[in-house]
């Protein structure tokens, strides 16, 4: 789905201090910081950084304070000078361009979300919004009108003539969002750009950046502590560490497979069932087609699997309902042939990328397996009490 | 031993000024071209001021004072003040004296606001401007008189500079600190979205430290107004050459009199300056 690489990041570095130039041959050296520091003074923002950001999709870079995350992004923009390595975006090096062009990547390519939202407190919120319109010279209409656009993107649009202070933090961050999102950017760059909010704003805010991104598909580089932020958003996620990235995958290879004790700690404390999806722990299948297999098939079936219940399907694999080993015996006993009858046809499903949680209160109400379909209705495999309970556990999830 | 050696080595302190008076002198066209200027801006506020009839004047002055703060209070002290002064009989010598503090405020506001701007840029003028400021507000203002004297000779001009270099330090810093007090983030937010210099300055830090600059204004404005009778020293016009001469004749009533109304300019300019300055209340947090 995500094929091209947007913004391309290689050997990335920021060091402070005096002596950033015998500190960078130490560090290319493999010296570690503490022995970098100690010898020449200068500390590691950024250690060598590469990674790809692939078109559409919201990368989160997460690490706790300190570990260079916000240094990281701004190198992206050059809001900070590098110390050294490069960042191309769109094939182009930003890393080597004159300011004046820089200028023009900042005005037209990428845009920025702050975490105190850094509204201009004495412009209206659409002259907030308009502010990257008028830096570029826009004529007074055609940037009002582009503002008034994204206001409307967030939902804001009542609140054009009003000034930021008069607004709740989290419209004040809807605000920053179209201020940024008024340029049309190919990328956006947001720093931690929820963790000033409440919680239950917090969530409302990722829930619209995600539906926003739905329909816009911009390429998002996204910071963050929060690793529920991180896991909820990110469709890759690099943990950042020392100035380092210590790992980067999907969130599920990060919860599954932590490739060293520093991600192991960093993600103990999750919450798995928000992360992991049904398509995850769902058991293979068994069914009868309608049609093809008749009232006795299925409840040898049953028999022989040591199952209650059995999902059946039409000759297309589409789900049409479930019958138990109950009804089934009694439908035999009566003499009944019709299969169709006895079919309940209301039975608990969900689809693939349902996260877990959502499916609880599901599980502990049924009698029979949930089914998971695909978007065809397809029937593409069961769930059972026992799975959820067990990937819960953090154990008996299907390895991809 | 030290003694004598530090009474017999006296540091050429006066001479150098004495003889970087000279160097100046030497450069007549460019004090007859600040003479020019000065006295092209004072004579503009005398002959604007004097154009109108009193009583027009004061209706039009107490109107901006109503005007500037909506505050009905402000337009009447205005229009009372004013037409003391001209009850009194003090009122060309007031508008003589108003012009000569606006000329100077003018001229301290040109050059106190770019460099305030230059000194919170950069951190070297930052270093040599902060002393130079100092110096120039604790040396004894009569002191500027004699090189100003013997630069423009006597009259307007002498006073106007001698007050423009007294009341200039207010604006400088404190359109150095509006400037500095900017929250970083913002500027860092105006970069992000690739404003240029310019830009920055004039969209996101002049106004966010509009309030601070307006305040170093009124406060060059007092500064300027307490040189008047200084002023009058060397022989500008105003209510300051009455209080001079009241106070070399001990006349009780000139020196009440015209006293009382440099009092009423004072308090008139003082809030007219201020609430221009405290113009945006949507801006209090």
């Amino acid at each position: 789905m995500f094929m091209k690489a947007k913004i391309k990041v290689s050997r990335l570095t920021k060091i402070y201090g005096r002596q950033t130039k015998q500190a960078l041959s130490l560090l290319s050296q493999g010296k570690s910081k503490e022995e970098i520091l100690k010898e020449t003074g200068c500390t590691i923002g950024v250690n060598q950084v590469d990674f790809e950001v692939r078109e559409g999709e919201i990368f989160v870079i997460m690490g706790l304070s300190g570990s260079g995350k916000s240094t990281l992004i701004r190198l992206i923009n050059r809001l900070i000078e590098p110390t050294s390595g490069s960042v191309y975006v769109d094939g182009e090096e930003i890393t080597k361009l004159n300011p004046e062009r820089l200028r023009n990547v900042r005005r037209k390519k990428m845009s920025m979300v702050f975490q105190k939202f850094a509204l201009f407190p004495h412009r209206t919120v659409l002259e907030n919004v308009a502010f990257g319109l008028e830096i570029q010279k826009k004529a007074k209409e055609e940037r009002y009108q582009k503002a008034m656009d994204a206001l409307r993107l967030v939902g804001l649009q009542d609140y054009a003539s009003q000034f930021p202070h008069q607004l709740s933090g989290g419209m004040q961050q809807r605000v920053g969002l179209a201020r940024a999102l008024a340029n049309d950017p190919d990328v956006l760059l947001m720093d931690e750009a929820f963790s000033a909010l409440d919680p239950l704003i917090k969530k409302d805010m990722q829930d619209e950046l995600l539906e926003l991104q739905g329909r816009m598909k911009k390429t998002i580089v996204f910071i963050t502590h929060d690793l529920d932020e991180a896991l909820r958003i990110g469709d890759r996620i690099g943990l950042m560490k020392d100035g380092s990235i210590v790992q980067l995958g999907t969130p599920e290879e990060i919860l599954m497979k932590p490739n060293n004790e520093y991600v192991q700690r960093f993600v103990e404390g999750v919450d798995f069932s928000k992360v992991i999806t049904a398509s995850r722990v769902m058991k293979r299948a068994e069914s009868i087609t309608l049609g093809k297999d008749g009232i006795r098939v299925a409840l040898k079936r049953m028999k022989n699997l040591g199952l209650s219940s059995i999902f059946v399907v039409d000759r297309n694999k589409r789900l049409v309902g479930a019958i138990t080993a109950e009804k089934a015996a009694a439908a035999i006993q009566s003499g009944s042939e019709d299969l169709e009858s006895l079919l309940e046809k209301n039975v608990p499903q969900t689809d693939m990328d349902t996260p877990l949680y959502e499916l609880f209160e599901e599980a502990a109400v049924t009698t029979i397996p949930i089914a998971v379909v695909d978007h065809e209705r397809r029937l593409r495999g069961v769930i059972v009490r026992g799975a959820i309970l067990a990937a819960l556990s953090g154990n008996g999830v299907r390895k991809t | 031993m030290i003694q004598d050696f530090i009474e017999n080595h006296k540091l050429p302190v006066g001479e150098t000024a004495e003889w970087l008076v000279d160097v100046i002198k030497s450069f007549p066209g460019l004090l007859n071209g600040i003479r020019s200027v000065i006295l092209w801006i004072y004579t503009g506020f005398e002959s604007f001021f004097l154009f109108f009839p009193p009583w027009l004047l004061i209706i039009i002055i107490a109107t901006i004072a109503y005007w500037s703060a909506k505050k009905v209070n402000l337009g009447l002290l205005t229009l009372l003040g004013l037409l003391l002064i001209w009850n009194l009989g003090y009122w060309e010598n007031m508008i003589y004296t108003l012009s000569l503090v606006l000329s100077s405020a003018l001229a301290a506001i040109l050059v106190g606001i770019p460099l305030g701007i230059w000194t919170a840029k950069s951190k070297i003028m930052y270093r040599i401007v902060t002393p130079v400021l100092d110096f120039m507000q604790t040396m004894p203002a009569f002191v500027y008189l004699i090189p100003v004297v013997t630069f423009f000779s006597i009259g307007e001009v002498p006073g106007i500079i001698a007050s423009f270099i007294f009341a200039m330090p207010p604006t400088v810093r404190l359109t150095t600190l509006g400037i500095q007090q900017v929250p970083a983030e913002l500027v860092e937010a105006a970069n992000a979205f690739g404003t240029t210099s310019v830009q920055q300055l004039f969209k996101v830090e002049i106004p966010l430290a509009k309030k601070t600059i307006m305040a170093g204004i009124n406060q060059t404005i007092m500064l300027a107004l307490s040189m008047v009778v200084i002023a009058s020293m060397v022989g500008a016009k105003g209510l300051g050459r009455d209080i001079f001469i009241a106070v070399s004749q001990i006349q009780v009533k000139i020196g009440v009199e015209a006293g009382l109304c440099i009092v009423i300019l004072a308090i008139l300019l003082d809030r007219i300056t201020q609430s221009f300055g405290n113009r945006e209340p949507k801006l209090n947090k």
